[in-house]
């Protein structure tokens, strides 16, 4: 399974408990359309930690990397690259 | 952006006669038309926001008609307890002195709390002390917390928490605020009196309490002044010295622990500041001339301020309905 796959399939059961893809829009700010709270995005951090083997520094813990699926994909990529 | 309102040193000026007026003659009203209570149990912990809510109340209702409560547990600071003594004695209420620590050891607070704490540190035990610290918001990131540790030597140890641990830590600890409140209610049911909530301003917009603990209230009097006039409003009152000249701690923690370092950005005063520039279109270059920080700090307090907004906004929420009950009143 694919990154973007795991990462939409965590985000659509873990915050939105559906399994419905058209939920769940890639480009879209998580926390500006009130998906994901702050707590919610330790929730993310600690999923990426898990799943993908990879550690978040505090500088990287930044709306850039985390506040959409399309961001947060290209930050594992980032990561893991 | 604006609209000719300026700030300046004075925007947190007030007439403090005339807020005192307002506040007392709201409580005696509250009372008699909303809460049908004869009178008022407050919870003092030392600190500047429950010393000046009982001196308020005591002005309401007098002193016949306000129950304080001395509820420490075992990381309370007797620095703390010693100026709530200091005001129920200075106020002449009647009041009670209830340790909580027995309850807080039988329900497991403790050990909830520091068995998380040994998951990130396994050494801690006996004669270690622990605290909280917020980060990341004030620079642009989110908002995270470090455990900072002190062993029995002195020497001070410090990580960063996840999330389970961040939740259970909390959740243990906010024991404290639930047993607390608790035993308002227990004082108030039996004296058919209502139970004050002490929040300042800050607290209550930012979500600084916990729900069904200390920010569960029938009356709180002064949550719409700014922690700045709080303290004004306790010299005014003439409370004592030494409360009025503490800093604002949490007194939750066995560590030593500011109020700015465990959840605001910023030392009260300028967070004073940012808030109320923020509530009053101020842009942020004009907060960062003022505060003398980059234009660029000054957003990340705006934006940390509504994330504090949106993230406890469920602290404030009611039980929700799937339907409305129109018959009863909200």
């Amino acid at each position: 399974m694919s990154v973007e796959a795991k990462v939409r399939g965590y985000i659509l059961e873990n915050f939105l408990f559906t399994d419905d893809q058209s939920a769940l829009d890639g480009s879209v700010s998580l926390l500006e359309n009130g998906t994901m709270d702050s707590t919610g995005v330790l929730e993310v951090i600690n999923f990426l930690e898990e799943e993908f083997g990879i550690s978040v520094a505090d500088e990287e813990m930044i709306p850039e990397n985390l506040e959409s699926v399309d961001n947060i994909v290209a930050f594992v990529a980032r990561k893991k690259g | 952006m604006g609209k000719n309102i300026k700030l300046t040193e004075a925007v947190l000026e007030f007439d403090k006669d005339k807020e005192i007026e307002k506040i007392t003659t709201r409580l005696r009203d509250i009372l008699r038309q909303d809460l049908k209570r004869r009178g008022l149990v407050v919870a003092i912990s030392g600190g500047i926001d429950s010393s000046v809510s009982s001196a308020l109340c005591v002005k309401a209702m007098g002193q016949e008609r306000v129950y304080g409560l001395l509820l420490p547990e075992t990381d309370s600071s007797s620095e703390t307890f010693e100026k709530g003594k200091a005001m129920v004695e200075t106020l002449g209420i009647e009041y009670e002195v209830h340790n909580i620590a027995p309850t807080l050891e039988t329900l497991g607070c403790y050990k909830w709390r520091d068995d998380a704490i040994k998951t990130v540190f396994p050494e801690y035990g006996e004669g270690w002390k622990n605290k909280i610290i917020i980060s990341g918001g004030v620079d642009g990131q989110f908002n995270h917390f470090m455990l900072v540790v002190q062993q029995p030597d002195g020497k001070v140890l410090q990580e960063r928490l996840g999330l389970k641990e961040y939740l259970q830590i909390v959740a243990a600890t906010n024991y404290k605020q639930r047993v607390r409140k608790t035993i308002e209610y227990f004082h108030a049911d039996r004296l058919n009196y209502a139970v004050v909530g002490t929040p300042n301003r800050l607290e209550h917009d930012q979500g600084f309490f916990v729900k069904n603990g200390d920010g569960s209230a029938d009356v709180k009097p002064i949550a719409h002044l700014y922690k700045t006039q709080v303290y004004a409003l306790a010299r005014h009152l003439g409370l004592p010295d030494m409360v009025c000249n503490a800093r604002p701690t949490t007194d939750t923690y066995s560590m030593p622990q500011g109020q700015d370092e465990f959840y605001f950005a910023l030392p009260y005063e300028q967070m004073d500041i940012a808030l109320w520039s923020l509530n009053h279109g101020i842009v942020a270059a004009e907060l960062a001339a003022f505060l003398g920080i980059t234009e660029k700090q000054a957003q990340f307090i705006y934006n940390d301020i509504e994330a504090k907004r949106r993230t406890t906004k469920y602290l404030h929420a009611k039980g929700v309905l799937v339907e409305a009950v129109p018959e009863v009143m909200a």
